[in-house]
């Protein structure tokens, strides 16, 4: 009976905020009241103290008022008999033991207790949150599992991990029971565990399961673009939840006191547990979508059960391959150790290309491999491979063939067990023992693409070959006609400028959680997103034309520096719901284009400089303009036009058309070492076309300074052409 | 002497009808008997007495006169009558709150000085909003006097709307607006109802039976509503809150009080004042151990819902309390006091103590109330208790032993943190058991007792049966005492009376099957609940398109009338026993238990068959059920029925294929920048 959940749940929260009453006075005992206190990279403070409270804790003195806010909330436990109604007080409890599990886990290290060692990760910052939280919204992962305590035994532990993985579900890991964790049985396994392979080892405390709820809290900030306030706001925070990410909580093995009051802490957020022991259930619904809590359920049906359980029905695409395959497992690398087989890297040459033909040229389903086979060759050996996949279909057309190609990556990613790097000749393949063992061989390679890309493009492809060469002979023989394919590709998408086209696309893939945003890619700005370029859009609109991607047309235009024309315009008021009335291809300052919450970079005006500076998300440091990457994010996000801020893929630094109403390329003045890396020799020759010589060693970076003054100092010194530009605004 | 058995349902009130007959006093049980037969043309609602030509009777067999002398058929006479009572009963519970809104505006004027405080100031803040009364920068106590103003002037309001009219869901609104029935002012409704009763005016029974339902929506959705807004503001908003209920809870060793009647006004005084110090110190000296308050009636459940009183019981209980010879003192006020109380205070020593202007008793000792000195008031009448105290005769002392547990204290305010705490708090667990058939609906089981029908034993009976099919019951005033006294009111009570669906529900959440939500003011409490249903989403957007119902089993007063009246019009329908004065009148019932359904959505089932109502109650919550295409219910007759266990919309999850499965995150550019450790 439930009476017994909430009993458990509210001792566990009065342990729980004595706990953490006990931590904070010791800490305060020991240190300043001012002590900086806080989770590595985040703008969000402690986040389930923020969303919970609505106040942002950032010093150790703040603790106070929010475990004190955690523990009025604290009910008093029922009795045996003639109790009181208890699962609202039961959800309190919860809440208040999160907000004190939260403490604690910030407290830890001013106890020298450290959050991420050996496996284990700790908090999430907000680089991690923007790029795998946006899946859990934008519908490539239908949610999270956060598993509490530990499984029988290793096996057992790998089989659930590999079932949440097939299904596309992020797996959050933490807690223990009696000392074992899961996350310890997965690494005796030696299961791969990072967030590239959807496996995220927390912390061994049953505190450490915060940091999955506060991901949750932290992906209604940053994508849901709520804001915390006071009860309403919480409760938007909350139901965003319920309403959008797909998560559950699994409790592996014993269930303490301690547990059963994180549990309904994350029922606040409607996501149910699941448990593998025969405790009490909660089968009416209302505050969860349905049950919110179910036991008694066997390892092998949990993945199923919980899904059913939060309402989804996950649909698998089947192909017909003996190793498990999915997204998860596309971030899981194969060791040196573990090769089978190899090819390219740099031992031998491979490379992908992709082709369409005419329909009666392509026979649908063939898969040949001309050469030697997996069980052909000894262990670990290494081969030339030439993956030529020819397509045909009615509606396909010869630009797609690069989008089609692109695509080879994550498809061949996806089996357990091979791991696929690079794109056209750069590829790395490796193929492990343990899949050669299940029996995977070269031809799978085939038999992934020929399901994934009928299945993926069914508008565009209705016919299939896949040719796998792993004889020196037949891979020199074609690499020719794709070296040729790969520069005439370029060659197209060089010539294609904002002049040259009629049609715009826009994007509005993210508008599920960021409602009145809306991209305009156009041949020379790519999504803020960076994954989406203009050709991405043309052939998303042809598989699917109703769909985010729409063709948009310039009409007359408007101002031709700006970049406003009046078909983008009367566009842009539209889709935006009304919320605005003008767009501005080129400018950041005059009608910037609005930023969903998962751009690439973030470009904003330095002021004193004339110039702006570029700063990526991965970038946890400082910036001359005084905030992080997560504070700018804030202020740049949430669908907002904000003159002097915007969010860019990265390679549109690269672009002429880069904010060229406000002069280009040349504001630059900083930048971080990542994106200077990354944009390369391609930045350096955009620098020597601008006719500034040394412009490119003029771009300043963390490693020359991340405050402002000595940055002006430093363009005094190198005579950056944006001190003689002017103000920007 | 009649069998106590077939006068209440209640071993208490059993053991204290044998002692009644051996103390020789008469109970209201004991003069109904000697009435009897009953005026068989009253009964009907055939007896004219409007104008001083009669009184007319109609013959109901068809062969004497078939009108009166002015003309008025059977259906007006009937009509008219049934008129008159709701005006009064509109009048009744409009006037309580009269009366509380003018201590609450002494309290505000006077602040400190009058000994009342305003102890739920976040009630006060929402309410003032709520009408509009600016409360930025401005103390509390010139917000609640602005305030108490706001809610006086409904009472004289000559044009409508009344302010918390616009609580009722858009669509009710509109069926008044329609109708013309929404109600101006609360005065004007009931005068102007009296005035077309009057010889010659108003003689169509049906527009008269509109003008009613107008006094009586001015009661419900007036009225009473701004008396429990009122007395929560004053007094507290409750919380979920044990104690004990029936005679039992006198104490053989403690000064014991009775308060009974309805407004909470001096009985909140009295319990404050039994806490002091220097009173208990008084009540030691007389040799007591304490102070006891129990109360009787709606006072009973107003100091129950906001303090934990014990109730010693209901309506019909007020005599048998008395005679226990353990009271030492009875104070009352308005409504629902028998006149008969001296004489059965004069079997021992109790004290009879009236303290409304309105309502004087010969034979008890009157202390008038006066807000202004209300806590002088009740440390006299302590006092007086004390003193009665050391009168009393422990030999003739008889207190029953029977006494039961219960919780009470749950309102349309409590409810929603009950059910989804600080954070998630709404009706959505409910709603998503009815939808889902865990319940199949909620019924509000009020009223009163009657000596008419053996006591309690309807409630229980209907309650019971009700809870077995799953339904979840609020009740209050009387029907709610009787309930508690049989221990319906415990949490445990779902493992014992309720259907597996709603026990699932109460385990879930920790609450008793049945909700006590309060007096009988209280009944706005459920229009609100049931407003709060509709505003939620998901089983209806109408009142009347809720599977809800109402009942008021053993009915005895106007007010009773009144609030089926008010229930009928807002869209509910109502069971209602024993038929109050329409069978006379076919138009009268046609028109009441049929026609008003076409214009209010609610409408009335007058029967004197408990069963015949259940079974009425539950066709209606299953026709509501299909209506809105709910969930068929998850267990028939205790048993889990199939249909419902495949009930379960799941969103399909599809991964997002081709240009979309590159999302916007780039996860995948990141997977090919991490080269394995070599």
């Amino acid at each position: 009976m439930s009476r017994i959940i909430a009993s458990a749940a509210i001792r566990g929260g009065h342990a729980c905020v004595r706990r953490a009453e006990t931590m904070l006075a010791e800490a305060l005992g020991r240190h300043n009241r001012n002590t900086a206190i806080g989770f590595p990279s985040t703008a969000y403070a402690l986040p389930i103290i923020l969303a919970l409270t609505g106040k942002r804790v950032e010093k150790l003195g703040d603790l106070e008022e929010a475990v004190g806010a955690a523990r009025s909330w604290l009910p008093a436990e029922p009795t045996e008999k003639l109790w009181l109604p208890y699962l609202g007080g039961a959800l309190d409890a919860g809440a208040a033991t999160l907000v004190a599990q939260e403490a604690i886990e910030a407290l830890k290290p001013l106890h020298g207790i450290p959050l991420e060692f050996d496996y284990w990760l700790g908090p999430t910052t907000d680089g991690i949150l923007r790029e795998q939280g946006i899946k859990l919204v934008d519908g490539r992962m239908p949610g999270f599992a956060a598993c509490v305590g530990a499984l029988p035994d290793d096996e057992t532990a790998e089989q659930l991990a590999r079932d949440l993985q097939e299904r596309n579900l992020l797996v959050f890991m933490g807690a223990n029971c009696a000392g074992e964790t899961m996350a310890a049985q997965l690494n005796r396994r030696g299961v791969q565990m990072n967030w590239e392979t959807f496996l995220v080892p927390y912390g061994p405390d049953t505190s450490s399961i915060v940091h999955a709820l506060g991901f949750a809290c932290r992906a209604a900030f940053t994508f849901g673009g709520l804001k915390p306030g006071g009860l309403e706001e919480t409760r938007e925070i909350l139901l965003y939840n319920q309403r959008r990410v797909f998560a559950f909580v699994l409790a592996l093995g014993e269930v303490d006191d301690e547990k059963y009051a994180t549990a309904a802490g994350a029922i606040n957020f409607g996501f149910p547990v699941i448990a593998d022991t025969d405790i009490p259930e909660i089968l009416p619904s209302g505050i969860c979508t349905y049950e919110h809590v179910v036991s008694n359920v066997a390892h092998r049906d949990m993945p199923a059960r919980a899904v059913e359980v939060r309402g989804v029905k996950i649909h698998t695409v089947e192909i017909p391959i003996p190793v498990r395959h999915g997204p998860a497992f596309e971030g899981e690398r194969v060791r040196r150790e573990e090769v089978a087989i190899e090819f390219g890297g740099k031992y031998t040459r491979c490379f992908e290309y992709l082709a369409s033909r005419p329909m009666d040229q392509v026979q649908d389903g063939l898969i040949r491999v001309v050469g030697p086979e997996i069980g052909d060759v000894p262990e670990g050996a290494r081969l030339p491979l030439a993956i030529f996949v020819e397509v045909a279909g009615r509606k396909m057309q010869p630009e797609f063939e690069s989008i089609l190609e692109r695509h080879i990556h994550s498809f061949l990613s996806e089996p357990m067990g091979v791991m696929h790097l690079g794109q056209r000749d750069t590829v790395w393949l490796r193929i492990s023992k343990k899949a050669r063992d299940a029996g995977f061989r070269i031809e799978h390679l085939g038999t992934v693409l020929l399901h994934k890309l009928r299945n993926d493009f069914p508008a565009i492809v209705d016919k299939v070959q896949v040719t796998l060469f792993t004889e020196s002979a037949g891979v020199e023989e074609l690499y020719p006609t794709a070296a040729a394919a790969y520069q005439s590709r370029d060659e197209r998408m060089g010539a294609l400028t904002d002049e040259r086209v009629e049609i715009f696309y826009s994007c509005a893939l993210c508008q599920s959680y960021a409602p009145n945003h809306v991209c305009i890619i156009t041949p020379e700005r790519l999504g803020l997103c960076g994954a989406y370029n203009w050709l991405d859009g043309k052939a998303a609109y042809e598989i699917n034309p109703h769909g985010g991607n729409l063709p948009v047309r310039k009409g007359d235009s408007v101002d031709p520096v700006l970049g406003q024309w009046k078909g983008i315009n009367d566009f842009i008021r539209n889709a935006s719901n009304g919320a605005f009335e003008r767009f501005s291809a080129y400018s950041m300052i005059t009608d910037p284009m609005t930023s969903c919450g998962c751009f690439e970079c973030i470009a904003c005006i330095l002021p004193g400089t004339g110039g702006i500076m570029i700063v990526d998300r991965e970038y946890a440091g400082e910036t001359p303009v005084g905030m992080t990457f997560s504070s700018l994010a804030e202020m740049t996000g949430g669908g907002q036009q904000t003159p002097g801020f915007i969010g860019i893929g990265t390679i549109y630094a690269l672009s002429r058309k880069f904010i060229s109403a406000d002069g280009g390329l040349a504001r630059l003045v900083w930048t971080t070492t990542r994106i200077k890396q990354k944009l390369g020799d391609r930045l350096r020759q955009r620098c020597e076309e601008l006719g500034k010589p040394g412009f490119y060693e003029k771009i300043a970076d963390e490693t020359v300074c991340t405050e402002l003054e000595p940055l002006i100092e430093y363009l005094a010194t190198v005579e950056h052409p944006a001190l003689e530009m002017g103000e920007m605004v | 002497m009649t069998n106590p058995q077939n006068r209440s349902a209640d071993p208490a009130a059993r053991e204290m009808l044998v002692l009644a007959e051996e103390l020789g006093a008469k109970t209201v049980w004991d003069r109904h008997d000697d009435l009897k037969p009953l005026c068989g043309f009253g009964e009907l609602g055939l007896c004219c007495d409007v104008c001083y030509m009669g009184p007319c009777r109609i013959d109901p067999f068809g062969e004497r006169a078939q009108v009166g002398a002015c003309g008025a058929d059977a259906h007006l006479i009937v009509a008219r009558n049934l008129a008159r009572a709701v005006a009064c009963g509109a009048a009744a519970h409009s006037d309580h709150a009269r009366e509380v809104v003018e201590v609450f505006r002494g309290a505000a004027e006077a602040g400190s000085s009058s000994g009342y405080a305003i102890s739920n100031p976040e009630k006060l803040m929402a309410l003032a909003s709520e009408w509009g009364v600016e409360s930025a920068n401005r103390s509390g106590r010139h917000v609640a006097a602005d305030l108490a103003a706001r809610m006086a002037s409904q009472f004289g309001l000559q044009d409508g709307p009344l302010i918390p009219l616009a609580r009722a869901p858009e669509e009710q609104r509109r069926r008044w607006e329609k109708m013309g029935i929404a109600p101006r002012g609360i005065d004007r409704e009931i005068v102007e109802l009296l005035h077309r009763t009057h010889h010659g005016v108003e003689s169509d029974p049906v527009a008269l039976l509109r003008a009613a339902m107008r006094a009586a929506l001015a009661d419900g959705w007036g009225g009473s509503m701004i008396a429990t807004d009122v007395q929560d503001t004053l007094f507290g908003g409750p919380l979920a809150i044990r104690s004990r209920a029936n005679l039992g809870v006198l104490e053989e060793k403690q000064v014991n009080i009775l308060v009974h009647g309805h407004e909470p006004v001096l009985s909140e005084m009295l319990v404050a004042a039994s806490r002091e110090g220097e009173m208990l110190a008084l009540a030691r000296q007389a040799g007591a151990e304490g102070i006891n308050i129990a109360g009787i009636c709606c006072s009973a459940n107003e100091i129950l819902m906001r303090q934990g009183m014990p109730v010693a019981g209901n309506y019909l209980h007020q005599e048998l309390a008395l005679l226990t010879g353990a009271v030492d003192l009875m104070v009352v006020d308005v409504q629902c006091v028998m006149p008969s109380l001296p004489q059965v205070a004069a079997c021992h020593h109790t004290r009879l103590v009236t303290t409304s202007s309105k309502a004087h008793i010969p034979g008890a000792e009157h202390i008038e109330f006066d807000s202004h000195h209300a806590k002088r008031t009740a440390r006299e009448i302590l006092a007086r208790a004390v003193e009665a105290f050391q009168h009393r005769d422990p030999a003739r002392v008889h207190i029953p032993r029977h006494s039961m547990d219960l919780v009470a204290g749950f309102t349309n305010e409590n409810l929603p943190h009950y059910l989804g705490g600080r954070f998630r708090a709404g009706y959505r667990p409910l709603i998503d058991a009815i939808a889902a058939g865990r319940i199949r609906g909620v019924v509000a089981v009020v009223g009163c007792n009657t000596a008419r029908i053996c006591q309690d034993s309807l409630h229980l009976a209907l309650v019971r049966r009700l809870l077995s099919q799953d339904v979840l019951v609020v009740q209050t005033g009387c029907s709610a005492i009787a309930s508690a006294k049989a221990g319906l009111l415990r949490p445990e009570a779902a493992m014992e009376y309720a259907g597996p669906g709603l026990q699932e529900v109460c385990a879930a959440v920790g609450v008793p099957p049945v909700l006590h939500v309060g007096s009988c003011v209280d009944n706005s409490r459920i229009l609100l609940i049931c407003s709060a249903l509709v505003a939620e989403g998901g089983i209806g957007a109408d009142l009347s398109e809720l599977p809800i119902a109402a009942a008021a089993p053993e009915a005895m007063s106007e007010k009773a009338v009144t609030i089926g009246l008010y229930a009928v019009a807002s869209g509910v329908f109502t069971a209602f026993t024993p038929v109050p004065r329409v069978a006379g009148s076919r138009v009268v019932r046609q028109y009441l238990e049929h026609d008003v359904e076409r214009e209010t959505g609610g409408r009335f089932l007058f029967t004197n068959d408990i069963e015949e109502a259940a079974q009425g109650i539950l066709a209606h919550l299953d026709g509501k059920r299909k209506a809105l295409n709910l969930a068929p219910m998850m267990y028939q007759d205790g048993v889990r029925s199939n249909a419902s266990g495949s009930f379960r919309a799941l969103s399909t999850f599809v991964p997002p294929a081709g240009l979309a499965s590159l999302g916007c995150g780039k996860a995948q550019e990141r997977s090919q920048l991490r080269p394995p450790e070599e």
